[in-house]
């Protein structure tokens, strides 16, 4: 049996063995993986980058009190980024299912159109979702456009729902069921986890308080972008902190996210709130695009 | 002759985009041989899997052919001086011309000519030329870069091109991909790089790595694999779906059927969620009874391998299966708990359109209609009740799990749960299918309630989206509006309710934008009644008409359409098309016939005969068209036609005679206009 950690291990063991860096994951809350800078940040601009890490995404409007077998409030993503994506890549992509001891020649893998737009980043791209068995195990996609930023070099970038995979692979039913190691299942490690962000997030989050660290955090990020655009001076531009201001960009999106679970979002208000997290995002990736071509940041790349 | 074989390799191309991509890639193609007048004789192929795009052209000739090219210089009195000798601008002509001095001739029309050969270019040097182009300009609906900024654009990245004239390489190269003799089979039953000497081979090759490349074999493979798993005749039958075929087809290159099964007590959920989740969300084709037509407990799959030897692919497509099946259920089960009337109130804070209200505002605004309309149609107080329930209840489904999950199954899942929460069969239904017609191929609904329901939703769609000025323009109908508007169209059409257009568009309450709204009905009706097969120009001879009551059209419409044939009709549809040139050229059919017809001024003769005639059956055609009677109308008017050759043959309509003339055209504008009340029969075209 292959448990859980073992699959994280042997993925990562084979895209570092590609090349890749191994990053751990970014600790301020993310819905997915593509909002880390290793991702956000790093396909804009014309150095190439690759790099995968496993990344605890947070959507707390999936969240089930730790009873549905295949909805969590938390997950964890393998994201890949190949920057640019090789020729190659799904070549490379199936090997990688290969390393994890899935034989393709016994189990039907079809790339299905699928595109990936996110109207909170500013981001869009073409891909698939790939179906294994019927099972959508991992999003691939040509990122096109991020932060409203045409992209100079095309990534491809690999999501991995590593939950459902393991869940495939051990032939369980439920992710609770899902081994981690030889001696602890999935429940033990992370029910406690999916019950309480569930009670948190659907009945406690305090939403005079999370709409009052929005607003912060969403005029922190506004005033370090602000500032930037100001700069003129190479040196003062080039170390300028643009990523705390997508850290804050990130908060907003995650107490978004609360609030809306929370209900305490009107459909009505809705549009305007994604349009305001939009609003930093394009912010951030705009003067992140500056930093990158401004001429101390193009020293240092040659 | 020479064969060429082109393969574009790519990525997993969208299913649904191959069959246009190919008919574009072979036009491109065939316009590149047209420029280079290579196209003569030459027969083209084309075949598709989601991984290549392959292109077989038979007959090119191997160049083109040599021509002669005669080109004109400067007249004799310039190209040679006093002397007889070439001048400057001469010999810079035969530099030009690339000749000798000595080789210039004067041409007939007294200027220097040259004739040389120009030797055709070979084939393999054009298409290598032109090729990059080809290829790259082929349309698809979404493209992508994947080169950097600044490549070339197409539907997924190209990663390999077989481009062989005669078993030579085409050389040519598309953002770093060089054409070569290499192709690739299946990713995972094949190999790499094969290589290939012409189509025949590439064609066995492809075959002996797993790539069936013709999509109708593929289509074969998967329609007869479902029929080894359900035989004809069985107790169990594949319901068969022709666009989840084609997506298969299109989604594979070695398509394989595999049989799964799931637990019974799955069946307690409706059809319709069982099937969507198959369908839909799986692309797995449902089985059902033969007899009964119900849904059992087993689907197909379509695999893109051999086959599935250790039963691995059916266990996980179960697996899935089961999950998906657990989580409706859980919908279905919890959705029951409350019960539709209980979410009325919940729909307050369901946005239907920002500055349209929620979709409580929508609901009530439809109640309104509902009532209205009912009582327009003259329905019965039972129906009119069952209608506003309906209508009441019509979008509460939107606030259930279910549809928050299969949001294509709305109104039917309302439906569903309002029958299985006790409403009455009337009310049900109607919600069920009020979202009815889907499309130009889905029927309208059944009951008469379900048909009020359905046109007072999309009436209140309409009257609003126009209202606020979201008319859809022939490029952009973002809210879907034509749609909704047609399916108001035929609902009264197929379901015989005599509205008229006019009444509607004020219902809807569309502002300022009432008349344009009603005009959108117009131009549906007319698409309507193309789509039931009239023809243009009896179409516009109706609508000419009258255009305000669609079932009214489409019952002329028909009329024509059955007296179109007789002997007396075109004959006399081309008199009135004379009749109405006449007199609109001598001031218009509007003004003559507010005229009176002074009987004594007419002719005695063809004049008076007609004039006796048109009295006679005027009457009589306008009560048949009273009674609905409008084939027989139709006949009436057209039985007038020996009357009128009579009178073209006999009477000059210009007459001298002030009066006369004046007279006689009124008399013809009275004709025209009392004759044309169900069709006007001077819009029919007719052939010489």
């Amino acid at each position: 049996m292959q448990t859980y950690q073992d699959i994280i291990l042997k993925l990562k063991k084979y895209w570092a063995d590609k090349g890749c860096i191994i990053q751990e994951p970014l600790d301020v809350e993310v819905g997915a993986g593509t909002m880390c800078p290793e991702t956000f940040l790093r396909v804009l601009g014309p150095q190439p980058y690759n790099v995968a890490y496993v990344q605890p995404s947070r959507r707390p409007a999936d969240g089930r009190y730790g009873d549905n077998p295949n909805r969590l409030y938390k997950h964890m993503q393998l994201q890949v980024i190949l920057k640019p994506a090789p020729a190659d890549v799904i070549e490379l992509y199936m090997q990688s299912l290969e390393a994890i001891g899935i034989d393709l020649t016994k189990h039907d893998l079809k790339l299905e159109e699928d595109n990936w737009e996110s109207p909170t980043l500013g981001a869009w791209g073409v891909g698939w979702q790939v179906m294994l068995d019927g099972l959508e195990i991992t999003q691939f996609t040509y990122f096109q456009q991020c932060g409203g930023v045409d992209l100079e070099l095309i990534p491809a970038e690999l999501t991995y729902g590593l939950e459902r995979l393991t869940a495939f692979l051990q032939n369980v039913e439920s992710v609770y069921d899902i081994h981690w190691n030889d001696k602890w299942t999935y429940r033990d490690v992370r029910f406690a986890d999916e019950r309480q962000y569930s009670v948190y997030n659907f009945e406690l989050a305090d939403v005079d308080m999370v709409w009052k660290e929005f607003e912060l955090h969403e005029a922190e990020s506004r005033r370090l972008v602000e500032l930037f655009n100001k700069l003129e001076d190479p040196e003062a531009i080039a170390r300028f902190p643009l990523l705390a201001a997508h850290d804050q960009t990130l908060k907003c999106s995650h107490l978004f996210n609360i609030l809306d679970a929370r209900g305490a979002i009107s459909v009505t208000e809705r549009v305007g709130v994604i349009q305001r997290v939009r609003n930093l995002a394009v912010g951030v990736a705009q003067a992140w695009m500056k930093q990158q071509h401004s001429p101390a940041a193009e020293e240092v790349a040659q | 002759m020479s064969e060429l074989l082109l393969e574009i390799g790519t990525e997993e191309i969208p299913d649904w985009m191959i069959e246009g991509a190919l008919a574009d890639f072979e036009k491109r193609f065939r316009e590149t041989l047209d420029k280079a007048g290579l196209a003569e004789g030459v027969s083209i192929r084309t075949e598709a899997t989601p991984r290549r795009l392959t292109l077989v052209a038979e007959g090119l000739a191997l160049g083109q052919a040599d021509r002669e090219e005669v080109l004109s210089g400067p007249p004799k009195q310039i190209a040679y001086d006093d002397e007889g000798n070439l001048t400057k601008a001469a010999l810079g002509f035969a530099k030009r011309a690339g000749v000798e001095p000595s080789e210039l001739k004067v041409g007939d029309d007294g200027k220097l000519r040259v004739e040389r050969k120009v030797a055709g270019r070979p084939t393999a040097e054009i298409l290598a030329e032109a090729l990059p182009e080809v290829i790259v300009g082929i349309y698809f609906p979404k493209t992508m870069i994947w080169a950097g900024k600044g490549g070339p654009r197409f539907i997924r990245p190209i990663r390999w091109l077989v481009a062989l004239l005669d078993g030579k390489v085409v050389p040519f190269e598309i953002a770093g991909v060089a054409s070569s003799n290499k192709t690739n089979g299946h990713r995972r039953l094949g190999k790499a790089g094969l290589e290939v000497s012409s189509a025949a081979d590439y064609r066995e090759k492809l075959a002996g790595n797993a790539v069936v490349l013709s999509a109708a074999e593929r289509k074969k493979r998967i329609e007869d694999g479902c029929v080894r798993e359900f035989p004809a005749g069985g107790a169990a039958q594949v319901r068969g779906n022709a666009k989840l075929l084609h997506t298969l087809t299109y989604l594979t290159e070695l398509p394989t059927v595999i049989r799964g099964d799931f637990a019974e007590s799955y069946l307690e959920l409706p059809d319709e969620v069982l099937e969507t989740v198959m369908l839909v969300h799986q692309k797995y084709f449902a089985v059902a009874d033969a007899k009964s037509g119900k849904l059992v407990n087993s689907f197909i799959a379509v695999a893109n391998l051999d086959g599935d030897p250790d039963g691995e692919i059916r266990r996980g497509n179960e697996r899935v299966l089961r999950a998906r099946f657990n989580d409706a259920q859980f919908f279905w089960s919890t959705d029951l708990k409350k019960s539709l009337a209980d979410r009325v109130e919940d729909l307050k804070v369901v946005t239907f359109q920002a500055q349209l209200g929620s979709y409580y505002d929508k609901t009530e605004r439809m109640r309104a209609l509902v009532a209205k309309l009912a009582e327009a149609a003259g329905a019965d107080a039972e129906t009119a009740k069952a209608a506003d329930r309906a209508a009441e209840l019509s979008k509460c489904d939107l606030t259930t799990g279910m549809v928050g999950e299969f949001p294509e199954l709305q109104g039917q899942m309302g439906g569903l749960y309002a029958a299985a929460q006790g409403e009455s069969q009337q009310v049900s239904d109607a919600i069920y299918h009020h979202y009815k017609p889907a499309g130009a191929s889905d029927d309208i609904p059944p009951t008469q309630a379900g048909r009020l329901v359905a046109i007072a939703d999309k009436l209140d769609t309409l009257g609003g989206m126009f209202r606020l000025g979201n008319i859809p323009t022939s490029s952009k109908d973002p809210f879907a509006l034509r749609r909704a508007a047609a399916g108001v169209v035929r609902i009264l059409v197929e379901g015989g309710l005599s509205l008229g257009l006019s009444d509607l568009a004020r219902m809807a309450d569309a502002g300022e934008h009432t008349a344009a709204l009603r005009e959108f009905f117009v131009e549906r009706l007319r698409f309507t009644l193309g789509e039931k097969g009239a023809k243009y120009d009896e179409i516009n001879a109706v609508l000419a008409a009258d255009d305000d009551t669609p079932v009214d059209a489409a019952a002329r419409c028909s009329a024509i359409a059955a007296v179109r044939p007789t002997e007396n009709f075109e004959p006399l549809a081309v008199s009135f098309k004379r009749i109405r040139n006449i007199v609109e050229k001598a001031g218009g059919v509007d003004v003559y016939a507010a005229k009176v017809v002074d009987e004594a001024l007419l002719e005695d003769g063809a004049e008076r005969a007609l004039h006796g005639a048109f009295t006679n059956l005027s009457a009589e055609a306008a009560a048949l068209k009273q009674q609905g009677e409008y084939v027989a109308a139709l006949e009436r008017v057209a039985s007038l036609r020996p009357a009128v050759d009579k009178f073209f043959d006999d009477v000059l309509v210009m007459a001298k005679d002030d009066a006369v003339r004046e007279n006689r055209l009124a008399f013809l504008a009275h004709l025209l206009r009392e004759l044309s009340g169900v069709a006007d029969f001077s819009e029919i075209v007719t052939e010489g």
